[in-house]
């Protein structure tokens, strides 16, 4: 699949944070949406199910893995990949397990989220 | 008020200072040594005092009583052969008429029976109320002569009875003097008298049989002897040692004789006549056997305090030494729970503080990026090279960041531990293999010596890497260009490993070794993060070893890391 038929939603409530990725992603030819919480997030979902999901871990309300779980029960082809701003590998760990494609951590060096993106879309695992 | 004392002199005990000083165990000790020693020694001491008079009177009592019983069996024979005597004569002036008396020939005659039943008898006369002599039979031509002016003759006169002291003889042997009066129906008075050989009182004396430094003896009541006496002269001569007071039942005093020798001294007045027998006993010799027990005594005595004090030493010094070592474990463990909660705290604080930097270093890189995507795009736009070198700065300056928070969440971070065996040396042969090449660079010389023989342990490949890699950097860091590193392998006790590293560096002042474990203290200001050594101490506790540092300033330090064989679970973070 090519870059631009890529349908990304991206989940963060760092909206400066969020909303500049994807315009970043947008100038690599990349599709993004945007929400700002959890149950935002799943609506999208539902609504309109991305191939790929770029979920921070810590979300006000709805906690990050509850939505990862919610959409892995619902939509277990959408790839997620989490983001976290924490150090402890153990939320990384634990949404390994609940089947998240892959984590990283913040700062994002966007050159390596694009990567991982691209093994997602590739459809390896 | 014993509380009061009691609670003072042991505060030491009581003191919740952590630390006590050697003084603090000494004087603890001293106290506590006192205290038992005079506990213990005190109802010896009593006991043994107790003991001691106790003892001292019985046996006083033991030697005193028997002296006393003697003393009066004696006295009672005397005072029986006195009687016995007294009464034959007495029987004679009555039971003969004065005229049969009178004639000699009957005297002799009786006098020869008397003397046969009774000894001791050496003459015998008839004296008429005027005090001549009538008749006599005995051993002296004494007949016709007056008696009147005599003392004696007028006392038998008087009290019916006489008996004499004791007087030298004409033959100079000592006599004494019985005379009885006797008076008939007509009132006719008439004397018989009759003269004892004393040398019977020796007899009676040597009935006694008293040890040799033992005396007996009679005397009259002016203390003049009627008997020989072995130490206190002859027989008429003075007692040199003043009359105790009277008593006519057997007494016993303590007293000193002429020459300063303490004697027993027991005495008896003779109610009927003026005679006092004596006894001496040397007090000395009487409490030979109390002297030796005394002896025995003090050396019992002497040897139990010195037992106890012994014991009393030696128990104390356990005790402390047991003491001291358990506030010194004390002390340590309390440390270490210090020291693991101070890393625990500064680890959370730091994950705390890097999570909270890290969101919004996160908008900002995207910030960046997005301004240095746009430049990329626009060729036209003015100074866009100089926004693209200021936009890398900032990204430059934001990696920077990351690698720090990132360096913080990871001290931060509880990594698990996934053992497996491994070779120790080849863990360090690999670590070190990245450090070759900077090695090489600078002269520094790398020197290994490992110990082939080790056995293969369990623990975690990476963190061991980790741990290694830390002090290698940090050696590195100290030594001079053509420096020199050993590293070490061995067997520390049966069931560890020991990893040295040793540098000739730069070392470290007392200070920096205090706190090199610490988080965020570092000597490399501004290239270091001060979390090396703490990461690597802490993975190092995890791992159930040890880590321990020497070093002194401009010699070099050395890094020694201790590895059981066998994983163990560490509960500490």
């Amino acid at each position: 699949m090519e870059k631009k038929d890529w349908n990304v939603l991206l989940v963060d409530d760092e909206r400066d944070f969020v909303t500049t990725l994807s315009e970043r992603l947008a100038l690599r030819g990349i599709r993004s949406r945007v929400v700002f919480d959890g149950e935002s997030a799943l609506r999208e979902v539902a609504e309109n199910p991305p191939h790929l999901v770029i979920l921070d871990v810590m979300l006000p309300g709805m906690k990050g893995l509850e939505v990862l779980r919610g959409i892995r029960a619902g939509f277990p082809n959408v790839k997620v990949i989490l983001l976290t701003g924490h150090g402890t590998t153990k939320n990384g760990i634990e949404g390994m397990k609940l089947g998240a494609f892959d984590y990283m951590i913040k700062p994002l060096d966007i050159d390596v989220l694009i990567e991982k993106m691209t093994e997602a879309a590739g459809g390896r695992r | 008020m014993l509380r009061t004392i009691f609670r003072h002199s042991f505060k030491d005990l009581h003191g919740s200072e952590d630390i006590l000083s050697p003084e603090r165990y000494m004087s603890l000790r001293r106290k506590i040594v006192v205290l038992m020693a005079v506990v213990a020694v005190v109802p010896l001491l009593l006991m043994a005092a107790i003991n001691y008079y106790e003892y001292r009177a019985a046996l006083g009592r033991e030697i005193q009583n028997p002296l006393r019983i003697l003393l009066s069996k004696t006295k009672n024979s005397f005072e029986l052969f006195l009687a016995e005597r007294t009464s034959t004569v007495s029987f004679i002036a009555s039971a003969y008429p004065f005229e049969e008396l009178a004639q000699e020939k009957n005297l002799k005659r009786i006098f020869k029976v008397m003397a046969q039943v009774f000894d001791g008898f050496v003459d015998l006369g008839l004296i008429d109320e005027n005090g001549v002599q009538v008749s006599y039979a005995g051993p002296y031509s004494l007949a016709g002569k007056n008696y009147a002016e005599q003392s004696w003759f007028s006392q038998v006169m008087i009290r019916g009875t006489y008996i004499s002291d004791v007087f030298m003889g004409y033959r100079h042997f000592p006599h004494m003097v019985i005379a009885v009066r006797h008076m008939d129906e007509s009132g006719k008075n008439w004397v018989v008298r009759a003269t004892i050989d004393t040398t019977r009182f020796d007899r009676l004396i040597a009935a006694m049989s008293l040890e040799p430094d033992s005396d007996a003896f009679l005397l009259n009541k002016e203390g003049i002897l009627q008997t020989n006496s072995n130490y206190y002269g002859k027989v008429l001569e003075r007692l040199p040692m003043p009359m105790p007071p009277q008593a006519y039942e057997a007494r016993l005093v303590e007293t000193q004789d002429q020459s300063g020798e303490d004697i027993y001294l027991a005495y008896s007045y003779f109610p009927e006549t003026d005679f006092v027998l004596m006894a001496v006993k040397p007090r000395g010799s009487a409490l030979k056997t109390w002297y030796m027990v005394k002896g025995d005594l003090l050396f019992i005595f002497v040897l139990g305090v010195m037992a106890i004090f012994l014991v009393v030493y030696k128990m104390t010094d356990l005790l402390i030494r047991r003491m001291r070592e358990s506030e010194e474990r004390r002390e340590l463990a309390f440390r270490q729970v210090e020291h693991a909660q101070k890393l625990s705290s500064i680890g959370r604080l730091a994950a705390g503080v890097a999570h909270e930097i890290n969101n919004p270093l996160a908008a900002i890189n995207e910030k960046a990026g997005l301004m240095k995507d746009l430049l990329g795009l626009r060729p036209d736009f003015p100074d866009r090279e100089k926004f693209i070198t200021l936009a890398d700065a900032i990204l430059k300056s934001i990696r920077r960041c990351r690698d720090i928070t990132h360096r913080m969440l990871g001290f931060a971070r509880r990594m698990d531990v996934s053992y497996e065996e491994l070779d120790i040396n080849e863990v360090l042969a690999d670590t070190l293999s990245f450090l070759d090449q900077e090695a090489k660079h600078r002269g520094v010389a790398i020197v290994r010596e490992l110990d082939e023989s080790l056995p293969r342990i369990l623990s975690d490949r990476g963190q061991l890497q980790q741990v290694f890699l830390n002090i290698l950097n940090n050696a590195l860091a100290a030594v001079p260009d053509d420096g020199k590193i050993e590293v070490k392998t061995g067997e520390a006790t049966p069931d560890s490993l020991a990893i040295s590293f040793r540098d000739n560096g730069c070392g470290m002042s007392q200070d920096t070794l205090e706190h090199v474990f610490e988080p965020f203290f570092t000597t490399k200001k501004g290239t270091g993060t001060g979390l090396g050594l703490s990461i690597t101490y802490g993975i190092i506790k995890k791992l159930g070893g040890d880590i321990a540092v020497t070093s002194k300033q401009g010699e070099g330090t050395l890094f020694t890391v201790y590895l059981p064989k066998t994983a163990r679970k560490e509960a500490a973070s």
